[in-house]
């Protein structure tokens, strides 16, 4: 498998981080280089071994269905960029 | 008393029930060993109001007699837990100025028992890096360095200041967390001992989340003792973490004997790499025959999807770390960055993120993007997975044929020189997790602890696995080895 740099492109698009035209053949290499030693992995036969999902053994625990928190508006502001009348700010969204 | 700073958990914790000492004395010599090292750059945000207010309470609370072990014990707190009020950045610029509402739920647990906060300690940007220059602040510096030879080396990491400033005294302990072996590595490389608990044994509450499915925190000290007391005050249940463990947490510190006659501990096999320095396997051989020495059995066990390891690592944390640093998008904390005319949110996320996070975050959380993009989801996350179902089953036969802990070699080396390792390619680090990564991806608990120095005087370490919730059990192997050992070798102070 190998990444040319329009997958690099949509990679870094899909990660919703800005990489610049010109930087994009070296984080091409890098990716390359990295899956290359991703792909040892096709050597495991896995063969009808179960995908991990948990480590430990053990279910999830439930709770009521309950609330057991809010009414925080200032708290959940507090580290805001920008917080304007009780709302997160941001640009303009639509298109 | 003096040289406060230099005393372990349990001797300061005796010193001030015996009224030889208080917790305000305690912290205020770790306190002026902090302001005579900056050179170490192991503290990123200093909190000394906070902590010798919390050395008075602790020490009012001690007059009154039955305060826990930890009460008016200063330690450092790993950047990557939340402390309320208080800076906490991951060591990244893209939470800067984030100060958290909340407090983690071990910091919180460690605040209870009357712990004091000394600062938050340096770290790779969200835990993601082998030897702490993956860092916003800089990288911190090891006390250590080769026998004639000026040359800085790391600390490890991803808790690299925890083990520098453990290992210069600069707080009797600090709090690590470990996802592919960010406690342990640092550990070997100071003379410190870490562990790493089962996965759900402490809560993740309230710590910035790396790879949920490896991240465990753990204590890193000056002894195996000092482990097992601190251990106790930062375990527990928490119903805020639902992958916390619903188990009684035991007296880890009344369990160390030092009686390990016929414990069975295995020796992997496939731990024995390609390249490994002689130092290593030697080290290796006679921590073996200590624990011979002291009454275990010592067998050869093989683990055999070992190699692969590293590999399945490096699919399911950054496939986990895209997705968890999916909410750091400019809009709820931390940094946004300036936007042109014109610029809508998508460009607001983008230029935000490729500002605020350093190159080898980047670089994971793209990876992990591309591990789980349409079409390729199977090939690399599903069947990295499948390894890990492998990989714990290897440690599952090994325990089911008798035996109790495994030893192995904790690093593939000493510290090395900063900057010895930034060459173009990303992999060479990742190798340095080799022997680490294997017990996180099965969620076993394990310990590093210094067994000896190499031909330049720098500390070694070997690391220990053990049973899941037999941290108990572990520990008290580790405290025969260390007991055989008697390493009392520091780092001569430079800083």
């Amino acid at each position: 498998m190998s990444i040319d740099q329009t997958t690099a492109a949509k990679v870094a698009k899909l990660a919703r981080i800005k990489v610049e035209d010109d930087a994009l053949p070296a984080l091409a290499t890098e990716f390359n280089n990295i899956l290359g030693f991703i792909e040892q992995l096709n050597e495991v036969d896995v063969e009808g071994v179960e995908p991990m999902t948990s480590v430990t053994p053990q279910r999830l625990k439930r709770r009521v269905d309950e609330v057991t928190d809010g009414n925080q508006q200032e708290k959940v502001l507090a580290n805001a960029p920008d917080a304007r009348e009780g709302f997160f700010a941001v640009p303009k969204v639509v298109e | 008393m003096s040289d406060l700073n230099k005393l372990g958990l349990a001797e300061a914790r005796d010193a001030l029930r015996n009224g030889d000492t208080t917790s305000v004395e305690l912290t205020q010599a770790c306190l002026t060993a902090i302001e005579g090292a900056d050179a170490l750059n192991a503290y990123v945000h200093k909190t000394p109001e906070i902590a010798l207010e919390r050395a008075a309470a602790a020490d009012a609370r001690l007059k009154e007699g039955e305060a826990p072990a930890m009460c008016g014990l200063p330690i450092g707190v790993k950047d990557l837990f939340c402390t309320q009020g208080v800076d906490s950045q991951a060591a990244s610029n893209i939470l800067q100025g984030f100060k958290p509402e909340y407090e983690s739920t071990v910091t919180q647990n460690l605040k209870d028992a009357g712990a004091v906060m000394l600062g938050k300690l340096n770290m790779d940007e969200f835990a993601m890096g082998s030897s702490n220059e993956s860092s916003a602040y800089g990288a911190a510096v090891n006390p250590w360095k080769r026998e004639g030879d000026d040359t800085q080396l790391t600390p490890g990491g991803s808790s690299g200041g925890s083990a520098a400033a453990v290992a210069a005294d600069l707080c009797l302990a600090a709090t690590g967390t470990d996802t592919g072996g960010s406690i342990r590595q640092p550990a070997a490389f100071t003379g410190t001992v870490g562990i790493k608990p089962t996965y759900g044994r402490c809560s993740r509450w309230g710590i910035v989340s790396y790879a949920s499915s490896l991240d465990q925190a753990g204590p890193m000290t000056k002894s195996v003792r000092d482990a097992a007391i601190m251990l106790e005050a930062m375990a527990g249940h928490d119903a805020k973490d639902s992958t916390s463990a619903d188990l009684a947490v035991p007296n880890f510190e009344a369990l160390l004997t030092g009686d390990i006659r016929g414990k069975k501990v295995g020796i992997p096999r496939e731990y024995r790499v390609d390249g490994m320095p002689d130092s290593v396997e030697r080290l290796w051989n006679e921590g073996a025959e200590m624990l011979k020495a002291a009454g275990a059995e010592v067998v050869d066990i093989s683990l055999p999807h070992t190699e692969y390891a590293l590999p399945a690592y490096y699919v399911i944390a950054p496939a986990e770390a895209s997705s968890n640093l999916a909410r750091y998008d400019g809009v709820r904390y931390g940094q946004r960055s300036a936007l042109d005319a014109g610029d809508g949110i998508t460009e607001m996320y983008e230029k935000s993120r490729a500002a605020g996070f350093g190159p080898e975050v980047q670089r994971r959380i793209m990876i992990g993007t591309y591990v789980l993009s349409a079409g390729f989801y199977d090939a690399y996350y599903n069947r990295a997975r499948k390894v890990r179902s492998l990989i714990k089953k290897d440690f599952e036969d090994a325990f089911a044929a008798g035996v109790d802990v495994i030893l192995a070699p904790a690093t593939p080396s000493a510290a090395f020189g900063l900057g010895e390792k930034a060459s173009a390619d990303p992999v060479e680090m990742y190798l340095m997790d080799i022997f680490t990564v294997t017990l996180n991806l099965a969620g076993l608990p394990g310990v590093a602890l210094p067994v000896g120095t190499n031909s330049q005087g720098l500390p070694m370490g070997l690391q220990m696995i053990g049973k899941p919730w037999e941290e108990g059990d572990l520990l008290n192997t580790a405290y025969a080895l260390e007991q055989s050992v008697g390493f009392v070798a520091k780092p001569q102070k430079w800083w």
